[in-house]
């Protein structure tokens, strides 16, 4: 517990990425209450009123079919935060089993896992997402899916370098000299120690998973319409750019402010938990 | 290096076999969407009706001699379509990796020297908002601004309308003109990135034990600096140069796409549409094997600069 509070101490003291976590709460808060928040059905088509410029009664514009952009707003980051979340989720699960028997096993498996690690990651992240959703179709499980797949590398690397340590500990030599089975080592025993920085790439790799998921819906092999996400709004704002600047601000803006704060949450999270940076102040 | 060659093969081997029921649904797509021709090309480029294992074999052999087959789009050899589109993505990659660097190094550094300055803060911030920007929004507020708003600067394509009677001198304005968006927008996250980089990498250095020597026997900061710390600091950037070789000719798919800009990325996207699978699946083994030799070089160029380095020892 000592050590949790130091860490919390810490990272509350960063007021950067206090600021973040501030607004990551309320992303979450928006997404869940979105219904309630909405002024607007995000898909009610008002023919009368396309592309009108910010108002009163359309506070953010509205796009070429007459849409609330506010409305698609708010019902969109119900998109940003579930992709960002399950892609992270898919990419920690794997990454932690592969770094985990890589690191514990060692030798030949060691080598095997990590070859395969290595082989993931010369392929452009992009360039392979894009091939697969060519083949397979786009749709929102697929992009999840897609997005976690092409981006455990990282967890497994760092995971594994972890055990590498970790496994020579007392504590594992003990449990191993009682006879625990392996299975409950790994997961039980050394898995728990080393989750911190495991914390502190999931949280920038929610950051990744929200910008690539934007970028496809964007590129409209994403989140097809008529669902509203932050990356097809944008791709509207690009077809009617000439007249309706508001459709290109506003998605963009939220986008950015969402990504940047999982990016410093992910940065007070990692000067906080480093042990090299603890005692030294006023950073 | 050989068991990543292989295993780059057979991962790019396998996705093309992801489609829904495997080849035969793709031949029947293809009864659809392309001519007899085509389904043709692919079945022997593939050899569909081949085992898994034999098709691996011969698809890997075709690869050697660089034949991905012929594009169900054109007909035309995917190679071909490759190579003339490598020239501008180049240089695009090019241009903005010279500004990365002559920006991104100068911030880097000094926001180190600097700790905790004013400067310091203003371009941590500066840079975490750089690298949570969405690249294709920044391409898109600028186009509105300057290219619909203001009229400063074309928005799209690589050269105007009427150019058949410019000077070359005009040409090449021309040229310089269309790209200073795309380049800018190619620059931006790169700078953020490679400043982050930079700066931790001088303070790591400004932490070691030569540098306390270098100022305990009194030497001036300036000489600390810029003698003994940012040589060490600037090593592990050998690294990086190595390592941005894939993009130098990959490119970008978003930036390329939105700025019509007929490179690398606007063929493999405009592929990924058409569901060219011989082209996508060309770029996509060449894009890992250029990741493969950037990585080849950053090794040795790192072990060429860092002379505690030996190749062949890790």
């Amino acid at each position: 517990m000592g050590l949790l509070r130091i860490i919390g101490k810490r990272f509350y003291r960063n007021k950067l990425s206090l600021a973040g976590a501030v607004v990551v709460f309320l992303v979450i808060t928006i997404a869940l209450l979105a219904p309630i928040l909405s002024p607007y059905d995000p898909a009610e088509i008002d023919l009368n009123n396309i592309l009108s410029p910010p108002s009163r009664s359309h506070l953010l514009g509205t796009d070429e079919l007459g849409r609330d952009v506010l409305s698609r707003m708010l019902w969109g980051s119900r998109i940003s935060l579930s992709v960002g979340f399950v892609a992270v989720g898919i990419a920690i699960f794997i990454g932690v089993i592969f770094g985990s028997i890589a690191g514990y096993y060692g030798r030949w498996i060691d080598t095997l896992l990590m070859r395969f690690v290595d082989i993931m990651l010369t392929f452009p992240t992009l360039f392979l997402i894009l091939a697969v959703i060519a083949i397979v179709g786009p749709s929102i499980f697929l992009i999840m899916l897609i997005i976690g797949l092409t981006g455990w590398m990282d967890v497994a690397r760092l995971v594994r370098a972890e055990f590498l340590t970790l496994k020579e500990r007392d504590f594992v030599l003990a449990a191993r000299a009682i006879g625990v089975r392996d299975i409950r080592i790994i997961f039980r025993h050394i898995l728990p120690n080393a989750l911190a920085p495991v914390f502190v790439v999931a949280t920038l790799g929610v950051a990744g998973a929200i910008l690539i998921e934007s970028a496809l819906s964007f590129l409209g092999l994403g989140v097809q319409p008529p669902t509203p996400s932050w990356g097809n709004i944008l791709t509207s704002g690009k077809n009617y750019i000439e007249v309706a600047w508001w459709l290109s601000l506003f998605p963009g803006l939220a986008i950015l402010l969402t990504v940047l704060s999982y990016n410093l949450i992910g940065e007070g999270l990692r000067d906080a938990i480093d042990p090299r940076l603890w005692g030294s102040e006023g950073e | 290096m050989v068991p990543l060659i292989f295993g780059i093969t057979l991962i790019t081997f396998i996705i093309i076999h992801l489609a829904p029921g495997g080849p035969a649904e793709i031949q029947a797509e293809m009864t659809l969407k392309a001519s007899a021709q085509a389904i043709e090309n692919l079945r022997r480029l593939y050899g569909l009706d081949k085992p898994l294992h034999i098709q691996y074999i011969d698809w890997l052999k075709r690869f050697i001699l660089l034949d991905f087959g012929t594009s169900f789009v054109d007909g035309r050899l995917v190679i071909q379509k490759i190579l003339e589109r490598i020239p501008i993505t180049l240089t695009i990659n090019l241009i903005s990796l010279f500004f990365i660097f002559l920006f991104a190094l100068p911030l880097g550094v000094f926001s180190a020297v600097k700790r905790n300055s004013l400067f310091d803060k203003v371009t941590t911030v500066s840079v975490f908002i750089g690298f949570s920007t969405p690249h294709f929004w920044l391409a898109l507020l600028l186009m509105i601004l300057f290219g619909v708003k203001l009229g400063w600067l074309p928005i799209s394509g690589l050269q105007s309308l009427d150019i058949s009677d410019m000077s070359s001198f005009e040409l090449f304005l021309d040229r310089a003109h269309h790209l200073i968006l795309p380049v800018f927008v190619a620059s931006f996250g790169g700078i953020a990135g490679l400043s982050r980089y930079s700066r931790s990498n001088m303070l790591e250095v400004i932490r070691q034990d030569y540098i306390r020597t270098a100022r305990a026997k009194g030497l001036k900061d300036r000489e600390v600096i810029f003698k003994h710390a940012l040589r060490n600091a600037l090593m592990p950037i050998v690294t990086i140069l190595g390592l941005s070789v894939p993009g130098l000719i990959g490119g970008s798919v978003i930036i390329e796409t939105l700025f019509s800009i007929p490179g690398m990325g606007q063929l493999f996207f405009s592929s990924a549409m058409a569901r060219d699978y011989p082209t996508i699946m060309g770029i996509l083994v060449i894009g890992a094997f250029l990741t493969l030799l950037g990585n080849l070089l950053a090794d040795i160029g790192y072990a060429i600069v860092d002379p505690r380095v030996k190749i062949g020892r890790r």
